[in-house]
């Protein structure tokens, strides 16, 4: 994210240069050291913003952290030239005085109006950041423990729906395998918006607060359970764009990133075409009746996706928290009851009811694998009808 | 700390006065003397300040480099939880209530605090709280890995160690309370006669403010996570939306209470750095007055701004423009007081010992934190910012250096006063220089980290993240090790050293310096004269 976007090889306008420059400087300046070393690893201020509202973000921190260095600077030359010359060592004898009403009065006045002035770009770039009006697609987002689900509400791709899983290999993590360039900023599936249109985002969640963040668009908005919230952007530059979950979620929050293509119009229909085409083919034909080996395989595939974050590959889980299946009751028991876990989820723990983001077949098919797998041998086949059946029960 | 001393000096006299005095454990278990409560509170914060200083090292190991280390992302995240909870109620309030029971009596010419025993119930019910947040760890499914703010409804999915913090915290809360009762009683009626509330030392003045904002706030808390236990086990639904609650509900509460609760802990710190400046810069304390108004100012003004912490969570337009408008406002009374600590140096006569120097310290970095606080203040940049390391970076700043830095101050001012012996200053120095620079390495950098983007509480980063993250592990461990050395000060101080006199520093004034040192058992039985020209100072 900081790394290739900020690393300045993207030829833009002089005047976010400036901008670099600016902030860059400074910044140097208040770390001595480390002025001069151009590493990206090395950024120190905001990533390069690629909308107007997160231009404007990126002035506006640029003159606060010049308004605060300078009253810094300031404040501390008097208490620096005091410090060197008022000291007792050298002799210095103390002055007597306790009050000044001029000064008082001084120093609450000018610091009033500094904040006057800064309170006017402050309270107009928010105004703008809040307008999420007249949007040329909206895209509603949904958190889940720990993944994002998108789904196109309007605009040409409406109905296109699809989770978005962090796509870092777990050796990476686990430090068995050398790191990617985009370690933990990566998904299998990102979200692709049309270059230089308006995206209003709909945000919620469907088991705990989750946060939905693209610094580089200057967005960041909570998406909390049982309510929608809404943000927007319009990126003016075609790339990747990656954040990450920003508020904590639970154990996965630190892998839940948010990966954003930005493509020409063009690219975009293709993308759009595309999408639809693949919906329709993977669409499952419910009154299909499933064998018990290729259950087992799609189950295998829905269980890595859906539940081996918690219940591990393994099935052994992390008890207490995250229990295991491998020889649980649930898993061994009567069929009903598991679906209906499965479905509905357990109230006051971490597992979520998966009705709504699994279709009848996945969920047969998981069920069907989590009875067959590891120990639990129990050769049993669940058909999508008997989901079907189960819902809403 | 103070046993054998107080032993040795007030023995015949606590016998003539009081009879028998039971030694040993049971002196302390069942003390209702303000300087024992005090030098218990101390010794438990700094107990808890280790235990919680541990746990930061473990989160910034695990930080050292990308990838998963040493320690699960559950695990990490209970140990994110615990830091906090243990040094905001088990390390800072403690110390500043055990600055306060030792030093407000003797201030204000009182034989003891208002309410001797209910002090010392107030003190035992410290441990059981915290081992009630230490035991957590250890119950099935951990300690709560919700962070210190333990928003619903990831705080619902938690396993018992849940319940136990939300009890913790329910007895801290009560121990707070009786303790601001008791302080605000003392200050109000048992001072000597001539000290009027405007002639009163600036450290009573602060603790007066954060009596009031305890006992205000407090029971906010209490509210707040007793809710979060029904919804957890007697099916009510605050903060589910499913049961027509809602989740940012908890928020406005935990804030209204968690705003307060930064300034609870800043002002007793801008009390004690209110003494140690005029004293070591050998002036009268520079605008006394204005210094009374900023505190009363900040006090009311940090029940106003709860939302600059939610600006995330969807409020709405108009909410953000009042939260941003009422946080800037609070800069102003903080900038008054910076200058008028500035100005107390200015033609001074300065020397530079521990204590001024943690002063001056404190004076730099709280700055640092506040002026990165403005930035926060403005709505569209924390849009950037919140849940980045560059705010985990600016509370730091703020709690560490305005808070642990200005404690350090007042140990170091008054320890001559409690143990009778000056400490070491060259081992003084050395615990001031080797904080002050470990701690800008830790810290530092976080803000730049945050810029970029790292958002906070995740045990694994992106690779762009790594260097600096590197350079401030190494500032944490510097700076953890370097706490060490305060435990040697004081167990020096304790055990020997040059005799102190009854004033130590030359340009300390106030009646807590006109006891010997060190201070005899019982002080002030009877109310002292009190010059009215020796205030403020």
């Amino acid at each position: 994210m900081g790394g290739e976007m900020a690393r300045y090889t993207n030829k833009n306008s002089d005047v976010s240069r400036l901008r670099h420059g600016s902030v860059g400087l400074l910044m140097a300046g208040l770390l001595g050291t480390l002025s001069g070393v151009a590493n990206a690893a090395w950024e120190i201020s905001l990533q390069e913003p690629v909308t107007a509202v997160a231009r404007r973000v990126y002035d506006l921190h640029t003159l606060l952290t010049w308004v605060i260095f300078i009253i810094f600077i300031g404040v501390f030359a008097v208490a620096t030239y005091s410090i060197i010359f008022h000291r007792k060592s050298k002799g210095h004898k103390a002055a007597d005085f306790h009050d000044n009403t001029t000064v008082e009065i001084a120093w609450t006045v000018v610091p009033t109006l500094i904040l006057i002035a800064i309170a006017v770009p402050a309270t107009t770039t928010l105004v703008e950041m809040r307008d999420t009006s007249q949007p040329d697609l909206t895209i509603k987002a949904t958190g889940y423990q720990w993944k994002w689900g998108y789904e196109y509400i309007t605009g040409d791709a409406a109905g296109v729906k699809y989770m978005s899983v962090l796509a870092t290999p777990r050796d990476q993590i686990e430090n068995k395998a050398p790191k990617g360039a985009n370690y933990l900023l990566e998904v299998d599936r990102p979200m692709v918006v049309p270059v230089g249109k308006k995206v209003r985002m709909l945000l919620t969640s469907s088991d705990v607060i989750h946060n939905w963040s693209v610094p580089a668009f200057a967005v960041k908005a909570d998406a909390v359970p049982g309510f929608l919230r809404d943000t927007w952007f319009r990126a003016d530059k075609e790339g990747t764009y990656r954040g990450q979950c920003s508020e904590l979620c639970g154990k996965d929050h630190g892998f839940m990133p948010v990966v954003v293509e930005v493509v020409s119009t063009e690219k975009y229909a293709a993308w759009v075409e595309g999408q639809k085409k693949e919906m329709a083919a993977a669409a499952d034909d419910p009154s299909k009746v499933w064998k018990l080996d290729e259950l087992v395989a799609r189950g295998e595939k829905v269980y890595t996706a859906n539940c081996a974050a918690c219940h591990q590959p393994n099935g052994k889980g992390l008890p207490p928290a995250f229990p295991g299946l491998d020889g649980s009751k649930i898993a061994k028991g009567p069929k009903e009851a598991h679906l209906d876990i499965v479905i509905k989820g357990k109230p006051g723990t971490a597992m979520a009811g998966y009705g709504a983001q699994l279709g009848d077949t996945d969920i047969a098919a998981v069920v069907a694998y989590e009875r067959n797998a590891w120990t639990n041998k129990l050769g049993e086949v669940i058909q999508p009808a008997e989901v079907k059946a189960r819902r809403g029960k | 700390m103070q046993a054998t001393q107080h032993a040795a000096h007030t023995g015949n006299h606590d016998d003539e006065s009081h009879g028998h005095h039971p030694t040993g454990l049971m002196r302390w278990v069942t003390t209702t003397n303000h300087k024992d409560i005090g030098s218990m509170y101390l010794w438990f914060s700094f107990i808890m300040f280790l235990v919680g200083g541990a746990m930061s090292l473990i989160i910034r190991g695990e930080l050292l480099a990308p990838g998963l280390q040493y320690v699960s992302p559950e695990f990490y995240n209970q140990m994110l939880t615990l830091h906090a909870l243990i040094m905001v109620f088990g390390a800072i309030m403690p110390a500043f209530v055990g600055f306060a029971n030792w030093m407000i009596p003797m201030m204000i010419g009182a034989p003891d605090m208002a309410f001797a025993r209910m002090n010392n119930w107030s003190f035992w019910l410290l441990p059981p709280a915290a081992i009630l947040l230490v035991a957590s760890m250890f119950v099935p499914g951990g300690a709560a890995g919700t962070g210190w703010t333990l928003y619903p409804p990831l705080s619902i999915q938690m396993g018992m160690g849940m319940d136990l913090t939300i009890f913790a915290v329910h007895i801290l809360g009560m121990s707070s309370i009786m303790g601001s009762i008791n302080i605000i009683t003392t200050i109000l009626n048992m001072r000597a006669p001539g000290m009027t509330l405007m002639k009163m030392p600036l450290f009573c003045w602060t603790w007066l403010v954060t009596g009031f904002l305890l006992i205000a706030s407090m029971p906010i808390l209490a509210g707040a996570v007793t809710m979060l236990l029904t919804d957890r086990h007697f099916g009510t639904s605050f903060f589910s939306a499913a049961g027509g609650g809602d989740p940012v509900l908890f928020q406005h509460i935990f804030w209204f209470f968690g705003h307060p609760e930064v300034y609870i802990i800043a002002l007793p710190a801008f009390g004690v750095v209110s003494h140690v400046i005029p004293a070591f810069s050998r002036k009268h304390l520079f605008g006394y007055t204005s210094m009374v108004y900023a505190i009363a100012a900040i006090g009311l003004i940090s029940f106003f701004v709860w939302a600059h912490h939610m600006y995330v969570t969807g409020i709405p337009l108009t909410g953000q423009l009042y939260f941003m408008y009422a946080t800037m406002l609070i800069a102003i009374p903080t900038g008054v007081k910076v200058f008028n600590w500035i100005t107390t140096m200015w033609r001074g006569s300065l020397s530079f010992e521990t204590p001024m120097l943690f002063a001056l310290g404190f004076l730099v970095l709280f700055t640092i934190g506040g002026l990165t606080g403005l930035v926060l203040a403005m709505t569209a940049v924390d849009i950037q910012l919140q849940d980045t390391y560059y705010v985990v970076a600016h509370f730091h700043y703020v709690m560490v250096a305005g808070a642990l830095f200005s404690a350090y101050a007042g140990l170091y001012f008054w320890l001559p006063k409690w143990t009778g012996h000056m400490y070491h200053e060259g081992l003084g120095k050395l615990h001031f220089w080797s904080s002050m620079i470990f701690f800008n390495i830790a810290f530092f950098p976080q803000h730049f980290l945050g810029l970029a983007g790292m958002p906070r509480r995740i045990p694994d980063y992106a690779q762009q993240f790594a260097d600096f993250n590197l350079i401030s592990t190494v500032g944490a461990f510097g700076f953890g090790i370097s706490q060490l050395l305060v435990l040697v000060v004081v167990f020096k101080a304790v055990k020997g050293g040059a005799k102190a006199e009854s004033r130590p520093w030359d340009g300390a004034h106030g009646l807590e310096w006109t006891v010997p040192s060190p201070a005899p058992y019982h002080t002030f039985e009877e109310p002292p004269a009190f010059d009215p020209a020796e205030a403020h100072a």
